[in-house]
């Protein structure tokens, strides 16, 4: 086993309304059409403004980075896509082939995704996946993985609707340092 | 793991009212179909109108009608009606072995909740799809 686990970037959503198990929900709006394409610096202010509305967190620099490695220079096997509604940047997926790790032919890694909580239940996250998919098996690759906390359930929702299930990789971890048993 | 009776029941009868959106599906149909009895089957039926997941109508051409959200009911929340998907512990054990299977138990746990709550019932409709449909044509070799 060789390697280090791609950076799960995977966003929580900001908490859902509790809500009893059978409400009744409003119908969702008719989708309107969203352009993916790949991710372009002009966009880079709302991908992080989209970023921050979701995590509390404004992280320019490391935006900035992310851009370098996988928006310019990650055209093959990197993909920085976004969802574009009109002007609007509504969503982004980032995604990264990536072969041998932990004894693992080349698969295709989802390690970001997310979309303007004013724009869900539109399809958007399903199109932008379908996008990376499709970039992913041009690339020869016929998994596609992902990871995530397992109390991050709107998210492992979306996953599952989209397909996905367990795979055959468990990740384990430990704690170090200080305090640790 | 293993489910017990009514939960296994309640999926069923969830399932089936969803996968037929809109209709009324008559009660002693599902338990037909399912081999249970319908006096069983209306306990079950009774909590999950109860949560607002089904409603009865009652008369001829009366059953009962799927009418939760099914992208957004899991089967977590539904399991969550009638067990503990958590399981019983062994906390307070005596022993470190107690506590060394308490703590390998919970792991197995927390995984299972994580999955059951991650399936909505709209999830599941598609996987009972994909399992009716039969096999995609295999592909050529070199082709």
């Amino acid at each position: 086993m060789r390697g280090k686990t791609p950076s799960p970037r995977l966003r929580r959503p900001p908490a859902p309304v509790k809500r009893p198990a059978g409400a009744a929900h409003a119908p969702p709006e008719a989708p309107r059409p969203v352009q993916v394409r790949p991710v372009r610096h002009g966009d880079m202010p709302e991908v992080i403004a989209l970023d921050a509305t979701v995590t509390g967190l404004h992280k320019a620099d490391y935006w900035q980075r992310i851009y370098r490695r996988y928006g310019v220079g990650g055209q093959g096997l990197r993909h920085f896509l976004v969802a574009v509604d009109g002007q609007s940047v509504v969503g982004f997926v980032i995604g990264e082939v990536r072969d041998w790790e932990f004894g693992s032919p080349p698969c295709g890694w989802v390690f970001a995704i997310d979309v303007d909580p004013r724009a869900r239940q539109r399809g958007i996250g399903t199109a932008m996946l379908a996008a990376v998919r499709e970039r992913f098996e041009r690339a020869g690759v016929r998994t596609m993985r992902t990871m995530l906390a397992r109390d991050n359930q709107l998210i492992l929702s979306f996953f599952r609707s989209q397909g996905m299930t367990a795979g055959h990789l468990i990740p384990l971890e430990l704690q170090i340092g200080e305090g640790a048993q | 793991m293993r489910l017990q009776k009514n939960t296994l029941l309640a999926l069923y009868a969830v399932l089936e009212f969803a996968a037929r959106p809109g209709e009324h599906v008559p009660a002693a149909e599902v338990a037909a179909k399912h081999g249970e009895s319908a006096h069983h089957l209306a306990k079950v039926l009774s909590e999950l109108a109860r949560e607002g997941i089904v409603e009865s109508v009652r008369g001829v051409g009366g059953g009962y009608r799927f009418v939760a959200n099914p992208r957004r009911l899991t089967l977590l929340d539904v399991i969550r009606l009638f067990e503990n998907p958590e399981g019983e512990t062994l906390a307070g054990g005596a022993t470190a072995v107690d506590r060394a299977l308490a703590q390998v138990l919970s792991e197995v746990d927390q995984t299972a909740v994580a999955t059951f709550g991650s399936i909505t019932i709209a999830t599941m409709l598609g996987i009972v799809q994909r399992l009716q449909s039969p096999p995609p044509p295999r592909r050529r070799a070199g082709g």
